[in-house]
């Protein structure tokens, strides 16, 4: 299993190797570099700037260049954002945060309903109970997460007003008092249980499938020569195998919030990464969103990875070797 | 001493297909004492395991008719509730394909453990732990202790098909049905596990359903055997008579399929064809009389039954009757031995 793990962490890192080539390619391609935002200031003159954009080595070959940049990113030196005026590792810290709150919470909710929907789903198929789960799925497969998010916000965020429309936490608490948690956890449960639900048709369907599939193998088939009661077949035999795959997805799930978070941040004015992604493009502010790329291209990295490991180890065929 | 453990009746056991429903076992009536080896022979898909899985009430979405009276009970179409109390415990079925019979994320001590979990839930975890130690020894796979542990990919084919037969005969069961239990073995195992299922017999007193592409064991276990065709019985005898006196022509060229001392195949008189799938079974008339086209049309029954030819020993319709090969005549005089 060990050799597996360190197998795979091994071809992470080309991964991030090509990632981080890429952004900084794409980067080169868009207008602008650190100094532009100094552009038009007066008190810089053309010469100047030129001076800094040599001392800065932005006049270099783009190796060089990209060596620079990926030494400060590893010291977690963003550059600066020229459009907030600030680096953009602050601009980010604390949406990075919030991010993952969210995406937490999204998770929880995600399984909370797959889980229990995904059974009873693969249980009792073609059951009228089946019929409308899989109904509910094709409903999720075919609304736009962005269109569903804002009806949600209209009805409880609004009409019902059970619910904060915008913001990470209440303006005016103190940091780690017991209120400010709870505040922060009442700003995620709308957009989180607004993605959720739009996410876990995919993960319902898949358990779904699994478990019908697990149905039918020859073993279970031996479990029931055994004399093992329906409940023990369930529980033992098919629940477990069907979840194995289940929890190996549980990474790209990750991968898969990163897209939510963009529509559900900016339609919730919630303070995160997606918002700031969709920010920086609208604003044109193109090291703030070669940055936010970056992260978002590791996460989606990191959640295989993720589920690579977690398959490791919970399936016997690859934890014993 | 003759007790009757099982009694079939008239079973039909058909699966839905489309709109329509098959019948892959149609009209099989049988017996089985306790201490007996009745064996099962015929081609790929004539029924065999379709015939095994209607016993133990294994089947998902089939339509069961007739009696199978086990120990003085039908237990056709009972609820599992109570099929589960037997099955594990009374009637026990080794499977035919060892690859996919075991739980891959289960531990194979612990699928064993799971049978006497299921009917001896009065043992302590250490004698079950021993018990199931021993059935690996019974089965003849070597480090029992270090086995127990492993998961069934860790295994060669043949350590899994033990591992299944270990599960089968681990409560000692009255009713054992083997269905091609030795397949995945080398000749020294096989011997070995024909002899577990032998002391199982006459230790247990138990019945043994034995089902087998191999005529030599049948020829070495069984004491009557069924020959089946086509969801079909056609025909039951006890063992000598059978390889004596085949009447039925299906028989006889099975029998005559028999690999030879030289070790090549004696392709003399063998039928050829193979059996028709469930929805291109005739419905009606003899099931065998498209592969025997030159006999006489005449010579099959309307409605074939099975015949008792001599006490205890029946062949259904009456096409055997005036069944020959079609080079018989010239065959009988060079050979001498050939039909009956
Ligand atoms: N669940 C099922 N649904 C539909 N058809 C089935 C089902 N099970 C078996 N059959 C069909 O019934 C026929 C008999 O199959 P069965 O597996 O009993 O043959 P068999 O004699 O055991 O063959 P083999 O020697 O290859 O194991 C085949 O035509 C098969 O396709
Ligand atoms: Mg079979």
């Amino acid at each position: 299993m060990w050799k597996f793990i360190v197998r795979r962490l091994i071809i992470t890192f080309p991964q991030l190797v090509v990632l981080s080539v890429l952004v900084f390619l794409a980067a080169q391609f868009m207008p602008g570099d650190a100094l532009t935002g100094s552009i038009g200031n007066p008190n810089i003159t053309a010469e100047q700037l030129e001076q800094r954009r040599e001392a800065l080595g932005l006049n270099d070959p783009w190796y060089v260049r990209y060596g620079d940049w990926v030494s400060g990113v590893v010291q977690g030196d963003l550059g600066e954002s020229y459009r907030f005026k600030m680096p953009v590792t602050e601009l980010i810290g604390q949406r990075i945060v919030n991010s993952f709150w969210l995406s937490v919470v999204t998770l929880i909710f995600t399984y909370i309903i797959a889980v229990p929907l995904g059974i009873l789903s693969g249980r009792y198929n073609d059951s009228l109970l089946d019929q409308s789960i899989t109904g509910y799925t094709y409903v999720g497969f075919a609304t736009p997460l962005f269109i569903f998010a804002l009806v949600m916000l209209w009805i409880f965020g609004y009409q019902f007003g059970w619910f904060p429309t915008n913001g990470s936490v209440e303006p005016g608490l103190t940091p780690g008092t017991f209120d400010y948690v709870l505040s922060k956890l009442y700003h995620l449960i709308l957009p989180g249980i607004s993605m959720a639900l739009i996410a876990t048709v995919n993960t319902v369907q898949y358990l779904r499938s699994e478990i019908i599939d697990t149905k039918q193998r020859d073993f279970i088939i031996t479990a029931r020569a055994k004399g093992a009661p329906e409940s023990r077949v369930y529980n033992r035999h098919i629940l477990r195998n069907s979840l194995l795959p289940i929890a190996a997805f549980f990474g790209f799930e990750i991968t898969g919030l990163i897209g939510g978070t963009i529509f559900v941040e900016t339609i919730f004015s919630y303070p995160g990464m997606g918002q700031l992604f969709l920010e920086s493009v609208t604003l044109r502010d193109f090291s703030t969103l070669v940055s936010v790329v970056l992260l978002f291209g590791v996460t989606a990295i990191g959640g295989a990875l993720l589920s690579d490991i977690i398959l490791s180890l919970v399936d016997p065929r690859i934890r014993i070797k | 001493m003759s007790e009757e453990l099982l009694e079939v009746k008239n079973l039909k056991t058909s699966f839905r297909i489309g709109e329509e429903h098959y019948a892959a076992v149609d009209d099989v009536t049988l017996t089985l004492n306790k201490n007996e080896v009745l064996g099962i022979v015929g081609e790929s898909g004539s029924g065999k395991s379709a015939f095994a899985f209607s016993l133990m009430g294994l089947h998902n979405r089939a339509k069961i008719e007739g009696n199978i009276n086990f120990k003085g009970e039908n237990i056709a179409n009972t609820a599992p509730g109570k099929l589960n109390k037997l099955r594990g415990d009374d009637m026990a079925m080794i499977f035919q394909d060892p690859l996919t019979a075991l739980n891959p994320l289960m531990e194979v001590g612990d699928q064993i453990a799971e049978t006497l979990i299921l009917h001896r839930s009065d043992m302590s975890q250490k004698d079950r732990k021993a018990r199931v130690i021993e059935l690996l020894n019974m089965v003849g796979i070597p480090y029992p202790e270090h086995v127990y542990g492993q998961f069934p990919h860790e295994l060669s084919g043949g350590m899994r098909q033990r591992v299944v037969i270990a599960i089968a005969i681990a409560n000692k069961p009255e009713l054992l049905i083997a269905d091609e239990p030795t397949t995945a073995l080398d000749v020294t195992i096989q011997a070995q596990i024909l002899d577990l299922i032998r002391n199982l017999k006459n230790d247990m007193n138990s019945g043994i359903i034995l089902i087998t592409h191999d005529l030599g064991v049948i020829a070495e276990m069984a004491d009557r055997v069924a020959v089946m065709y086509a969801g079909q019985i056609v025909e039951v005898s006890d063992v000598h008579t059978l390889f004596e006196n085949p009447l039925h022509p299906y028989t006889r060229s099975l029998l005559n399929s028999v690999p030879n001392a030289e070790g090549g195949q004696d392709k003399l008189h063998v039928i050829q064809g193979i059996v028709p799938s469930l929805k291109k079974l005739p419905r009606e008339g003899c099931r065998f009389a498209s592969r025997i086209p030159w006999v006489d049309a005449s010579a099959h029954e309307e409605n074939p039954v099975m015949h008792e030819i001599a006490p205890g020993h029946f062949v259904r319709c009456t096409c055997h009757s005036q069944f020959y090969f079609p080079d018989e005549s010239k065959e009988v005089q060079s050979n001498g031995v050939s039909g009956s």
